[in-house]
């Protein structure tokens, strides 16, 4: 059984994911809301798990609540909480339940999170994860057994184009090529030039790349994103876009920006698709995906 | 090498002697001198805060190596005084407790914290340098121990928290995925940093680790 969102990255077409995040509780109005705006306008959503180390509703309860509704979920799985046992354990779960994409994650350090008494545990990183997928498709745990009916996921990873410096993270991401990832959702870009750089090199090897497109929503968190969260960069002339934006038409601006980015990625066959990240304003992805002529 | 230990607030100490009112005082002259955190000098300031606390102290004295075999015999030199207290207040490193649990029979109660096997890198500044993991891959990561010096004790290379050669949980800190991509490329063997390393053996020893060496 391939996955939709694996035909999808194998159409050709120009693929579009977006995501959602599992509330903090039991009330999942709002995430379903989110699936609902979502699942009819993108080729898969992402569900974070427990992102920023914040402890959250589990990435596999949100994977399941976007199939009952008839979307295409990507299940995030970070090494942060469990240990090989409980994610192979994880792995089996999600295929018995259809769930065909897994996007593979080291995951946050847990001091950045809300529970920074807990213990991190890492038995795996995203590369071996990777390879343990595989391993599970042919048919082995990772204790060496044999197992019965094997698991099948379209399996991905994260790159980021802006990390600085570039050349460790490069050496990461060819491997992770070489463990099976087959397709990656990039860190936020926003400098189109350094991409493309990125993306020459991102080229020579056989993967499908998602640029990640973060809203931005007030010149304010363009700053504090550039100076704090590791990997981003806006360029200083986007800010100064934002910045001489009322305030009543931050938003709009923010749309605009992150619209025609998308736009020129397509345009310019840069990349095979964009992966969408709204944090907390996922009711504009429709109109994010309007203004890209989409 | 050395043991590193930070001494616990005087909260804590109270509350580890609580019930234990005659105490002896032992500190240690190796790790803990070193670290100022249990040799003479502060074997004397606690005796002071132990008597504020209205602890009586019936003595005290600084082992050379508290957690070799010598601990035993000094301990015995002062066995009057020991068998006389409640209790043993250690300002060794839980190796040091450890030793002399097994003598005279007395509770040993820590009053420091050990955190960990570390090196003076310089004067009074001191960093965990081994894991003490059982699978040394300090060759193919240019003598930079990723365990140990990764936040995440990741082996594959760096996570997506690196930012310009720090680390996401430490501002501070060096990233240990860019130290080890600096120096094996002054090295001329940055093809090990592409080599692939399969999930660790949590279980190289079981643990509590032991070994005989004949």
């Amino acid at each position: 059984m391939v996955s939709r969102f694996k035909e999808a990255l194998n159409s050709g077409k120009f693929v579009i994911t977006s995501e959602v995040a599992p509330p903090k509780g039991t009330n999942l109005d709002k995430m379903r809301h989110h699936i609902d705006i979502l699942k009819d306008k993108v080729d898969a959503i992402n569900v974070t798990d427990h992102q920023s180390s914040v402890m959250r509703f589990p990435s596999l309860g949100g994977c399941l609540a976007i199939k009952e509704k008839g979307g295409e979920a990507i299940l995030q799985m970070t090494c942060r909480d469990r240990n090989r046992m409980a994610l192979e354990a994880d792995l089996l779960f999600a295929h018995s339940r259809g769930i065909g994409n897994v996007l593979c994650l080291t995951g946050d350090a847990v001091p950045v999170g809300d529970h920074k008494e807990a213990k991190g545990v890492f038995d795996l990183d995203s590369l071996q994860l990777l390879k343990t997928i595989r391993q599970m498709a042919a048919g082995q745990d990772l204790g060496g057994n044999k197992l019965e009916g094997v698991i099948e996921f379209c399996a991905g990873a994260i790159v980021t184009p802006e990390a600085r410096p570039i050349e460790p993270q490069l050496i990461k991401f060819e491997k992770k090529v070489e463990a099976g990832a087959e397709f990656f959702q990039t860190q936020a870009i926003y400098d189109l030039e350094n991409f493309a750089r990125f993306m020459e090199y991102a080229r020579k090897l056989k993967t499908k790349i998602l640029a990640g497109i973060v809203l931005l929503s007030s010149a304010r968190m363009a700053k504090y994103m550039t100076e704090n969260v590791p990997g981003i960069f806006v360029p200083q002339n986007l800010i100064d876009e934002l910045a001489a934006t009322p305030k009543d038409k931050v938003l709009a601006k923010g749309i605009e920006i992150a619209g025609r980015t998308i736009a020129t990625l397509k345009k310019a066959a840069i990349c095979q698709g964009v992966h969408i990240m709204a944090i907390g304003k996922e009711e504009v992805v429709p109109d994010i995906l309007a203004a890209a002529g989409l | 090498m050395k043991s590193i230990t930070k001494q616990k607030t005087t909260e804590e100490i109270q509350q580890g002697l609580k019930g234990l009112d005659r105490v002896f005082v032992v500190g240690c002259g190796t790790c803990t001198t070193m670290t100022k955190t249990g040799g003479i000098d502060q074997v004397e300031e606690i005796k002071g805060r132990l008597q504020q606390m209205g602890k009586r102290v019936t003595g005290s004295t600084v082992i050379p190596t508290a957690c070799d075999d010598m601990t035993e015999l000094s301990l015995k030199e002062n066995e009057q005084f020991i068998r006389s207290a409640d209790c043993i207040l250690s300002l060794a490193c839980a190796l040091g407790v450890h030793r002399m649990s097994l003598s005279l029979g007395k509770p040993v109660i820590p009053g420091v914290d050990t955190l960990f096997i570390g090196v003076e890198e310089t004067p009074g500044f001191f960093r965990e340098a081994c894991a003490q993991c059982g699978q040394c891959i300090l060759g193919e990561t240019a003598g930079i121990c990723p365990i140990t010096a990764c936040h995440k004790g990741l082996v594959n290379g760096p996570c997506g928290g690196t930012n310009n050669g720090r680390c996401e949980v430490d501002k501070e800190k060096d990233c240990a995925w860019t130290l080890i991509y600096n120096r094996l490329n002054a090295q001329g063997r940055l093809e090990l940093m592409h080599r692939y390393q399969p999930p660790r053996n949590h279980h190289v020893a079981l643990k509590p680790r032991a070994v005989k060496i004949v």
